[in-house]
């Protein structure tokens, strides 16, 4: 059940430009989230809203959030310092789908990658495709992943790093490779809808995990509502996971 | 439940003057994780329309100094799905005050009739919504379409109307006035005011409706002189909202002349807000030795 938590700052520090990864101390919220829900964080009074992110583990008791800084808030966040308390609600959302079992292929660009992390966490047997511009903003998720990953396939637009290209562009090459039982895509809607579309043709499930701009989180504001062939969705409450054959 | 807080608006009893705006609360039940919903006066569930609405299209929110933009555009599952699905399973947790949406006259007419069941405690006239182009504002920015819209719903139903008003006027008393003489059972004041933001990278504007309704404690001033106004003008019940964050908002909003007060934006950041905001008010008679709210009712000097 959703909480509001006061949670302890563990870490919060820059992995890449203007990339951070915060860590929150908080053992109930660890044990009873998922991969794929995410969490609103509040920032500071000054804010009218929460903001809503990934969870990428819940290992020793403690929350890992990856964010960007775009905007004032996340400006605000990234100055928080190890000790201060930070007022979190959650866990939010359906999160990936448990039942599945088999190799999982993780697809995930930019922070993206975030719940994805959480899900190489908590499924036996995944592989991970990482797609970012540069070197730089991957080289991390790869330090990330290394642990609970059994392969890493890299793609940066510039090809500082694996392959020159698009995820979308390597992936059939990925799914040569090793027979998957599903897939699982969080980032960009492009790169979704491109990855989404190649498990179709390979007749393979993919779940996909929206990111909108919300209010509540609770399924009252309607800020994140979109269509799927089951009808209106809300991406807080009926999401952030989705069937692929659902919306797109 | 405290003495202290217990009234009675229009035949309505609340445990407290403290209800959750429209829009900003689903239908209630969202909230029950984090509050006692018999705490709260009602519950004012977000528009209801004769047919289903989708919304806008794009960006629906975006947050600004002190508050937020929203053009969600009275996205509902219609009334005959709110009848029977969602009425049901909440008509014996709170008091279900009904907000409602038309294009037409008409529509306000047989929207108040098709709700004139048992379990909804009122019916709230949208009359306010920025955000659609085929109703709501429109018969909120002119008194004779105010009345008229206020009128029809009265013929048609046995609950008590509340009207709520736009801030997007130039008089808000004419308004209020006009829907007083139309019958008007109580005031809500102030929906959200038309506001814009552009993105300077894009040169676009960041919501998809273009405009979008102000809410939050930016618009708290503005909402609380216009409550004080309306208050002045007619002799009915007011249910004062706008940016009310705390408890001592809300003492401003009461002293102001409101009987009651919602509470909108403040819970998107903290789902508990509206029970704090309860308890604090408790807090602050009793401080004052005072027995009952309704003591401070328009008492401001």
């Amino acid at each position: 059940m959703q909480k509001i938590f006061d949670t302890e700052i563990m870490s919060n520090f820059e992995v890449a430009e203007k990339i951070f990864r915060l860590e929150v101390y908080s053992p109930e919220l660890a044990a009873i989230s998922r991969a794929g829900q995410f969490v609103q964080v509040k920032v500071a009074d000054e804010f009218t809203l929460r903001r809503p992110l990934g969870i990428a583990s819940t290992k020793n008791d403690t929350i890992k959030i990856f964010y960007r800084v775009v905007g004032k808030g996340t400006q605000a966040l990234s100055k928080k310092n190890f000790g201060e308390l930070l007022n979190i609600l959650g866990p939010i959302g359906n999160g990936f789908n448990t039942d599945v079992g088999g190799k999982i292929l993780l697809v995930g660009g930019g922070m993206g990658l975030a719940p994805l992390l959480c899900a190489a966490e908590k499924f036996n047997s995944v592989d991970v495709l990482i797609g970012g511009k540069t070197a730089d903003e991957v080289s991390f998720w790869c330090d990330e992943f290394a642990e609970d990953v059994d392969e890493i396939f890299i793609t940066t637009d510039d090809g500082s790093l694996g392959e020159k290209g698009f995820v979308t562009n390597f992936l059939p090459e990925v799914l040569l490779v090793e027979n998957y039982s599903a897939i699982f895509t969080c980032g960009p809607e492009i790169m979704m809808r491109g990855v989404a579309l190649e498990a179709r043709a390979h007749n393979l499930p993919c779940f996909v995990s929206f990111e909108k701009r919300m209010a509540c989180g609770l399924g009252a504001c309607l800020s994140c509502s979109i269509d799927t062939t089951r009808g209106r969705k809300k991406v807080c409450k009926d999401g952030p996971v989705f069937d692929a054959l659902d919306v797109f | 439940m405290s003495e202290l807080l217990k009234t009675e608006i229009c035949g309505i009893k609340m445990n407290t003057p403290v209800l959750a705006a429209s829009g900003t609360f689903g239908f209630g039940e969202e909230f029950e994780n984090f509050i006692d919903l018999q705490k709260l006066g009602g519950v004012m569930v977000k528009c209801i329309t004769l047919k289903p609405r989708a919304g806008n299209v794009g960006v629906r929110i975006t947050e600004t100094p002190g508050g937020m933009l929203n053009c969600i555009g009275l996205e509902n599952p219609g009334v005959e799905k709110f009848l029977a699905e969602i009425l049901p399973r909440i008509k014996n947790k709170m008091n279900v005050i009904v907000n409602i949406s038309g294009s037409s006259v008409e529509d306000y007419g047989e929207l108040a009739k098709i709700l004139d069941v048992d379990g909804v405690a009122a019916i709230e006239l949208n009359i306010s919504c920025p955000n659609v182009k085929d109703g709501g504002i429109i018969f909120g920015t002119d008194p004779k379409a105010a009345a008229a819209v206020t009128a029809a719903a009265k013929k048609m139903t046995g609950k008590p109307v509340i009207v709520k008003l736009s801030p997007n006027v130039t008089d808000v008393t004419e308004i209020a006035r006009a829907v007083e003489a139309a019958g008007a059972d109580i005031i809500s004041l102030i929906n959200t005011l038309m506001g814009m933001e552009i993105n300077i990278n894009t040169w676009q504007p960041t919501l998809g409706n273009i405009t979008g309704g102000l809410s939050g404690g930016a618009i708290k001033p503005v909402a609380l002189r216009m409550v004080w106004q309306v208050a002045q003008a007619v002799g009915v019940p007011i249910i004062g909202m706008g940016g009310i964050r705390s408890a001592s908002d809300a003492v401003e909003f009461l002293l102001a002349g409101a009987s009651a007060v919602a509470i909108g934006t403040a819970n998107f950041s903290d789902p508990t807000v509206t029970e704090k905001i309860a308890d604090g008010l408790e807090n602050y008679l009793q401080g004052r030795g005072l027995e009952n709210v309704n003591e401070i009712i328009g008492k401001v000097k």
